[in-house]
């Protein structure tokens, strides 16, 4: 076991994949020399050249399309799309051609492309370089989609997604990147994509999230456990597809469920999960299931209006307490 | 146009979006290609994927909503795809199968292979993004992919003179330092040198190539097409620059030749509509078949 950062580990987990399978390329803008802006590749170019790990031009589409074409023609690319709101420039790409590869060719052609991508990050970039945009590819037929939280999923998560058949999106949490995990380096550890963790065991409430939330989702479970309230807190790692029965099983035992996520609630991943829970688990629902999320805006880019746009540990800990307090049908 | 009469008379429900009149440029190219060589196209994709190998009675399959077409019937005449034949896929999309064909130019070069890809589309395609972001990444990279445009004079219902401020589509070429030409696409002979020469360096790493191929199609953008957007003695004009009578006048002692050929493709043609016919619809069952690649 090694103590390793969260960019760390998806580094090893690309040199651990391109080591282990030349059909394994990087593409993206500053991947290369400058080895990501944020460290992801770096190294990289040097180990394996720069047939390998191409810098590209700032053009979305196109190297999505390329991604796509090339790994049609038996290469492994990793595209990298440095935030994830520029992701909309390649949405044809990854939603009308990537997405509908195999199905439109009756399975005699696949994808098995990757797309990694920064996302709801708490930089103070703004309203254009924060958004946590999973839900529209999560809508889409096709494409999975993981978001790793700890630097033991950011290794394991990215190597499974670079396994796959089929196209995957892995969103990495910038707030998430210089944390601290333990990593099992000795494993060729490569996850379950559809697999959900619990984090933390409890019997009082599920609290459910995903990427960056996590961490004050588990912040907020400790404030709950200083009043008595004990959470289980559950990880889908897994955005598309959702681990709808380990949230199910989970909610047998607590009876309260309470999703937190750092994208906007309408149309959400969080709606999803509460809309599921809802219709296949209401006889274990002992109250209405809540969705934490932030105010129907764009991301603000001062850090101060930031921390209360995002859920934080105390408001996660306000609402399960007010949740619990709620009557329930059978008072 | 088998097709064409088969959706006509209602028989056939698949939209359509038919190349006849545009023959030469899929023959010349193709005709230059190696099986493994491959080519992604457009929503007008029939003569191109015939022309690259693509069997008719799949392709018929494919129109039919049989179990048995490429697709296996669920994806209609715009996504024909088939590995074997070396066809990336047609495309709805316009210009989508660009970066697509760039990315198989890539995987050939990263493997040091000699093949090549090629990239077929529309001058209405000219007008998309992805067409320059593709030229300046295949200019920069110097990857083997030819960029066939075939010129048609309308996209869609419109013509090339309201959508594009350069209707010469090969100075595209220039700003990216690749080579272009453009030909009388009409002409399968100047066609096919045209591609080999821009192929054939392409094998040699010389790297990307644009071509112009001007032509015409005779028939709407789709079948229902009310075709209001331009004047019968401009198709008629067209009809009569007609590829395939050309060729045959290049060639008189060759018609007897010709001849027979043409009655083995109306004899293929009819067979391939029948069996075509003959396979099961495609089932409820495979509405959810495909979604996710299977494992390897």
């Amino acid at each position: 076991m090694k103590s390793l950062k969260y960019w760390q580990s998806i580094n090893l987990a690309l040199l651990e994949e391109m080591r282990r399978d030349e059909r394994v390329i990087v593409l993206g803008e500053d991947v290369g020399l400058p080895g990501g802006p944020f460290g992801a590749t770096r190294g990289l170019q040097k180990e394996f050249g720069p047939g390998r790990v191409r810098d590209t031009p700032i053009s979305e589409a196109a190297i999505v399309g390329l991604a796509l074409g090339s790994s049609m023609s038996g290469l492994r690319p990793v595209v990298e799309i440095m935030f994830m709101d520029f992701i909309t420039l390649a949405m044809d790409q990854l939603v009308n051609q990537a997405a509908k590869t195999a199905y439109m060719s009756n399975g005699s052609y696949a994808a098995p492309m990757v797309v990694r991508t920064l996302a709801g990050t708490h930089l103070k970039s703004g309203p254009q370089h924060s958004q946590a945009l999973e839900a529209w590819i999560a809508a889409v037929p096709g494409l999975k989609v993981v978001w790793p939280s700890t630097p033991a999923d950011a290794r394991s998560l990215l190597k499974a997604a670079i396994r796959d058949p089929g196209p995957v999106v892995v969103i990495e949490s910038a707030s998430l990147y210089t944390s601290r995990g333990e990593v099992n380096v000795d494993s060729d550890d490569v996850a379950v994509i559809g697999q959900a963790a619990v984090r933390r065991s409890g019997g009082a409430v599920t609290l459910v999230s995903w990427g960056g939330a996590m961490a004050r989702t588990l912040a907020a479970a400790e404030i709950l456990a200083g009043q008595g309230i004990e959470a289980e807190v559950i990880d889908v790692r897994s955005v598309s597809p959702l681990d709808h029965q380990a949230i199910g099983s989970s909610i047998r035992r607590t009876g309260h469920l309470v999703v937190v996520q750092d994208a906007n609630g309408p149309c959400s991943v969080g709606s999803e999960i509460i809309a599921t829970a809802a219709s296949r688990y209401f006889a274990d629902l002992a109250a209405g299931p809540s969705l934490l999320c932030p105010p129907f805006a764009p991301v603000p880019s001062t850090p101060g209006l930031q921390t209360s746009y995002f859920p934080s540990p105390d408001a996660i800990a306000a609402q399960v307490a007010s949740q619990l307090s709620r009557p329930t049908e059978n008072q | 146009m088998a097709a064409e009469r088969l959706q006509a008379s209602g028989i056939m429900e698949s939209s359509l979006h038919l190349s006849i009149g545009q023959e030469a440029v899929a023959t010349g190219v193709c005709d230059v290609l190696r099986r493994s060589d491959l080519i992604a196209t457009t929503h007008r994709g029939h003569g191109h994927c015939i022309a690259k190998g693509g069997e008719l009675a799949p392709m018929m399959g494919e129109l039919f909503a049989k179990s048995g077409g490429y697709c296996g019937g669920k994806s209609g005449s715009m996504h024909i795809a088939d590995p074997a034949s070396g066809i990336l896929g047609a495309n709805a999309i316009v210009g989508a199968g660009i970066p697509i064909a760039l990315g198989a130019a890539l995987a050939f070069q990263q493997r040091g292979q000699d093949d090549v890809a090629v990239a077929f589309f529309g001058e209405g395609a000219v007008a998309e993004g992805v067409f320059h972001e593709s030229l300046n990444i295949a200019a920069l990279w110097k990857l083997p992919i030819l960029f066939v445009c075939e010129n048609n004079g309308y996209a869609e219902m419109t013509p090339a003179s309201i959508h594009l401020a350069s209707t010469d589509v090969a100075a595209f070429g220039t700003p990216y330092g690749i080579p272009a030409a453009s030909v009388d696409g009409n002409d399968v002979l100047v066609v096919r040198a045209a591609a080999e020469r821009a192929v054939s360096q392409a094998r040699d790493g010389a790297g990307p190539a644009l071509l112009q191929a001007m032509t015409y199609r005779w028939r709407g953008h789709y079948q229902g097409d009310p075709e209001t957007y331009r004047s019968r003695e401009e198709v008629e004009e067209w009809r009569e620059r007609d590829p395939l009578a050309r060729l045959r006048a290049a060639f008189p002692e060759a018609a007897d030749h010709f001849d027979a050929l043409d009655q083995a493709a109306a004899q293929a043609v009819t067979a391939a509509v029948e069996k075509a016919r003959s396979w099961p619809d495609a089932e409820a069952a495979a509405l959810t078949e495909h979604v996710y690649a299977a494992s390897a």
